[in-house]
Parts: structure tokens; C-alpha cells; sequence
């Protein structure tokens, strides 16, 4: 059985070891050829779309690339699904937007404002997520929300 | 208690509690919502309670830690804190830094990343503030007659979370790597340096609860931090599947997160390994009834919940619905929820002197929270399970699914109130034992 100091180089030599390996895979998956973030394609309405979408906290009821709340939908394909018009509506409307009763804040957003964020959701919209956009953006055309 | 300045903790316990009723009251409000009813959304939207139930979790955690190491930190170095003053300001400034960030989450004043919504001018006030922590924790330990494995791992624990909060600081343009990097540390705490704290607090309470020598406890301490930390880290690669980087992390993370239930079980055994071969004689019970609840409701949370939807080819489908609420519920209150429940229970008694050891309202608290804790687990998970074959396998529209599920958050809402009654008959507990006392001190 392990003595106790055997104990300590196994914790300490197994951390310094993994960290290591996490640190060149980060490295690596950043690395030219191998970086599938769809940075290239980044704009200021991109980054400004950004900037709402945390300023807002819609990450609290949304879901984007599978992150945030699961109290509204998903949002990664959001506009295949329902279309450039709908969300800028959603996003400008001064009263809650309330489909089947759950009610999400009204922002009131500006023009400029509603196609920043539809710039920051085809932004989105296109990076290669590794099959993650097919199961959530397809086939969503019987959606009573585009009705 | 010991040493005087051990007293301090019960303060931070005190704001443990305090915020972990808060916690509770904006869970409810979101679990109305989901059941359809939201006559709050005019005052507390779901974005506003999902902020503040998330925050005040971590903060109500990050305080009962911080009460965790002020009280085991002077008795493991056999010395007072370096200053009681000090700690107090680190409490009145850690409760301040808190309770400005709730109120700023209801009137649109956050940063709108999940778990750390707290806004950049408040970070550094946690930088500070966590600085000034480490400085007393740091400085104890050095001036400490001794420097003991248990009170290592605690510090180093505490060290590597401050440390790790920082990437969350970095400004992003990229969505992507924001995220990427936003998961160093969210999940190198709770799947990392948050597990070494458990484990030291673990250790302590179990060389004091069983009686079993030092030795022995703190080989097995390292041998399971080691496993944590082996397959943690890598494990990260669980969240990077698809989110938008290399397809690498796929097969990293898939590996490596299915080690990670294995630093579970390791606890878990060691936990009950170390009560059976003690002597069964310490008069806490309930503080033993909550040591060894966390090492084994942890595994089942954490460990085998965590590896349900960890794989990659279920995560595909799983990502992003309730079936990850249904394992992080399980997983927060059996590592780290229940442990700090554990150490308030052992100090408690030994800080005020009071010894209500095993009382019929403590053993009712710790089975009324757990029953109901598990049943709220299979609440989500049923509505989970059922979203992701409506969803993202029948291809139903988002808000036709959540109707057909709203029906399991009145489960839900059922369980949490058993879940709520336990905690109370906690507090019920925590209060009945009165302030901590000098006094305290020669009955020990």
C-alpha cells in the first residue's frame, strides 16, 4: 500500500501533469488550422450584439451554444428558426412578448440595437459546433411562437 | 473550541445561513415560474431569481468555507487567528459585496455570464476582499506550531479558488472563448480546487468525528485529491464539446469525465471506511450523520449524475436542457451544501458551549432535506428526460414541450417544500444553540 509521501507525489505530480496537457490542448484548439471559432468573422455590430446579450442577463432564461437558463429556448439557430423579422420584433415590442403565457422582459430595444443582436445570432448561428447546431436547429417549423 | 479567535467563524456561518434562506425563496420563484405561474415577472423576472439564486449560492458556500477554515485553521496550527479585527472586516465587506450584487440584479446591473453575473466593479471589491482572507488564513498558518496535510489541502484549496476566479475577469469578443474560458472557473472550482476544500474539511471533521489516526485519514486525503484533480481538470473538456472549439476536447473530455465519478467513490468508501473502523464514541451525531451524508450524496450527485450526461454522445442531446439542473441540485447540496452543513454542526456545539448532539429536530432536518432534495432531483430529471425526447429527438416547439412538462414542477415545488422544512428545523437548530462564548473554551 502507498505511503503517505507516495500519497503526495501521486496528488502532486498527477496535477502538475494534467494541468500541463490542458494547458497545450487549450493551446492547440486556439491554434491556427485547428480554431473553429468563427473568430475571423467577428464585426463591431457582432461584438456590440455581445455586449446586450450580457448587459440584459438574457443568458438567465436563454440557452446559446447550450449555456444559460431553461426557461426560454434555445437560441444558437435562432434565426433559421423563426427569421430575422420575428426576433427584431420580440426585441423591440414595449409590452412583454408573452407566447403560450410565459412572459419575457420587454426591452424596447432600438433598430440599431434589435440588428446588432440578429448580427450577434448569425454570428452564432454559424460556428461549427460539432453536431449541436443540427439537434437544436432544425425542423422547427410548426413552432405555434411563429404563428 | 480551543482557541478564541475561533469564535469568528460563527459569524460567517451565521451569513451562510442568512443568504442560504435567500437562496431558497428565489428557487421558489422560479419554480412558479416554470409551473406557470409568474405574477413576479413584473418585479423579480426568472433572469433576475436565476442571478440571485445562483449568486447566493456561491457566496452562501464561499462564506461557510471561509467559516470552515477560520475555525479548523487556528485548531490544526494550534495558534489564534493573526486578527479577529481583520476577519470581522472580511465578513461585514464579504456581506456588503453580496448584498450590493442581489440588489443590483433586480435593477438590470449584472454581467449576464451564469455564475458570475456579478458586475466587473464589484470583482475586484471580491478580489479584495478574498486577499484579505487568505492574508489572515496565510499568515495563521505561518506563525502556526504545526502544519498538518488537512490544513494544507484546506488552504490550497482556498488559495487555487481565489486564484481561478481571475480568467473570469479576462474580456472576450468571441461568445466562444468567453465561454471557454468562463468554464475555467466555474468548473476548475466545482470539479476542482472546490473539491480540495471539501476534502479538507472532510478530513478534519473525520479524524475528530471517528477518532482514527491522522495518518491514516490525510494518505487517503491526498490519495483522492490526487483523483480529483487527475480527472477534473481534463474533465473541463466536457463543456468545450459544443460550444464552438476543436472536436479534440470531445474525446479528452469524454475520458476523462468518465474518471471524474471515481474521486466520488474514492470519498465516498474513505468516508465510511474511516467511520467503521473508528470508535463510534464522539457524541455528534448529527455532525456525523451530515460528514458522511456529503461523502456519499456527493457521489450520487456529482459522480454518477455528472457521468449520466457527460458523455459525449448523450451530452449531444442533453446540452443545455433540465437534465443538467437535475444533476447540478444533486451535486451542489451533496459536495458542498451539506459539507458546510456539517462543519456548522460539528463547531457549533464546541462554540457555544450548548451541546445539542443528537436531537430528534437535527436528525429530522437532515432527512427531511435529503428526501426532499431527492425528490426534486427526480422531478428535473423526469422533466428533463421528457424534454429532450420531445425537443430535441421529436423536434416539438420549445414552449409546446415546457407545457408538457410544467406538470413536474408542482412535483417539484411538492419536494422542495419538504426540502425547505428540513432546512428550517436547521436553522431552528442553529439559533437554539445560542451565541459562541468564552466559556466555551474550558468545557473543551
Amino acid at each position: 500500500m502507498l505511503s503517505k509521501k507516495q500519497a503526495r507525489t501521486f496528488f502532486l505530480g498527477g496535477t502538475l501533469v494534467t494541468f500541463l496537457a490542458f494547458i497545450a490542448l487549450t493551446i492547440y484548439s486556439f491554434s491556427g488550422s485547428q480554431d473553429q471559432t468563427n473568430h475571423e468573422n467577428i464585426t463591431e455590430a457582432v461584438i456590440r450584439g455581445k455586449h446586450l446579450w450580457e448587459t440584459n442577463n438574457c443568458m438567465g432564461c436563454h440557452t446559446l451554444l447550450g449555456e444559460g437558463g431553461y426557461y426560454a429556448p434555445e437560441l444558437t439557430k435562432v434565426i433559421d428558426r423563426q427569421g430575422e423579422g420575428y426576433i427584431k420584433a420580440v426585441l423591440m415590442s414595449p409590452v412583454p412578448w408573452a407566447p403560450n403565457g410565459r412572459k419575457m422582459v420587454a426591452y424596447g430595444f432600438s433598430k440599431e440595437e434589435a440588428q446588432d443582436m440578429v448580427d450577434f445570432f448569425k454570428w452564432i448561428g454559424e460556428i461549427d459546433l460539432n453536431g449541436f447546431g443540427e439537434v437544436v436547429g432544425v425542423d422547427r417549423t410548426r413552432s405555434s411562437l411563429s404563428e | 473550541m480551543k482557541y478564541k479567535s475561533q469564535k469568528v467563524a460563527y459569524w460567517f456561518f451565521a451569513l451562510s445561513m442568512a443568504l442560504f434562506a435567500l437562496q431558497l425563496v428565489y428557487g421558489f420563484i422560479m419554480g412558479f415560474a416554470h409551473a406557470g405561474f409568474d405574477g413576479l415577472h413584473s418585479i423579480i423576472p426568472f433572469n433576475t431569481a436565476k442571478a440571485v439564486h445562483l449568486n447566493l449560492l456561491v457566496v452562501w458556500l464561499l462564506s461557510g468555507f471561509m467559516g470552515a477554515a477560520y475555525y479548523i485553521i487556528p485548531e490544526e496550527s494550534q495558534t489564534e487567528l493573526t486578527s479577529v479585527k481583520l476577519a470581522y472586516v472580511q465578513l461585514i465587506s464579504l456581506a456588503l459585496v453580496g448584498v450590493a450584487a442581489i440588489i443590483g440584479f433586480h435593477f438590470n446591473i449584472w454581467e449576464g455570464r451564469k455564475f458570475l453575473e456579478i458586475p466587473r466593479g464589484l470583482d475586484y471589491l471580491v478580489v479584495a476582499n478574498v486577499l484579505l482572507f487568505l492574508g489572515i488564513i496565510l499568515t495563521t498558518l505561518y506563525k502556526g506550531k504545526r502544519r498538518t496535510t488537512t490544513s494544507l489541502v484546506l488552504v490550497m484549496g482556498l488559495f487555487f479558488a481565489a486564484l481561478l476566479y481571475l480568467p473570469g475577469m479576462l474580456p472576450f469578443d468571441s461568445q466562444v472563448t468567453d465561454s471557454f474560458f468562463r468554464w475555467w472557473v466555474v468548473h476548475l472550482w466545482v470539479e476542482g480546487v472546490w473539491e480540495l476544500i471539501m476534502g479538507g474539511i472532510l478530513s478534519f471533521l473525520l479524524i475528530k468525528l471517528t477518532g482514527v489516526d491522522r495518518e491514516v485519514i490525510e494518505k487517503w486525503l491526498y490519495i483522492i485529491v490526487g483523483l480529483t484533480f487527475l480527472s477534473g481538470v481534463l474533465g473541463t473538456g466536457h463543456h468545450y464539446y459544443y460550444i464552438g472549439v476543436n472536436k479534440i476536447w470531445l474525446v479528452v473530455g469524454g475520458i476523462f469525465s468518465a474518471l471524474e465519478p471515481l474521486a466520488f467513490l474514492a470519498m465516498a468508501l474513505f468516508a465510511v471506511n474511516m467511520y467503521r473502523k473508528g470508535e463510534k464514541k464522539h457524541p455528534n451525531k448529527i455532525a456525523l450523520y451530515w460528514t458522511l451524508g456529503a461523502a456519499i450524496v456527493s457521489f450520487v450527485g456529482a459522480g454518477l449524475l455528472g457521468f449520466a450526461h457527460a458523455l459525449p454522445q448523450t451530452n449531444l442531446y442533453t446540452h443545455g436542457t433540465l437534465v443538467t439542473a437535475m444533476h447540478a441540485h444533486l451535486a451542489f447540496w451533496g459536495a458542498y451544501a451539506m459539507i458546510v452543513m456539517a462543519i456548522i454542526s460539528y463547531a457549533l456545539p464546541n462554540m457555544t458551549g450548548r451541546k445539542f448532539n443528537d436531537t430528534n429536530i437535527g436528525r429530522m432536518a437532515f432527512w427531511f432535506s435529503n428526501i426532499g432534495m431527492i425528490g426534486m432531483t427526480v422531478a428535473f430529471g423526469v422533466a428533463g428526460v421528457a424534454q429532450v425526447y420531445l425537443e430535441r429527438v421529436m423536434k416539438m416547439p420549445f414552449m409546446e414541450v415546457q407545457k408538457e412538462v410544467e406538470v413536474h414542477f408542482i412535483v417539484l415545488i411538492l419536494c422542495a417544500t419538504l426540502f425547505v422544512s428540513g432546512i428550517v428545523m436547521y436553522m431552528i437548530e442553529f439559533f437554539r444553540h445560542g451565541r459562541p462564548t468564552d466559556e466555551a473554551l474550558v468545557k473543551n
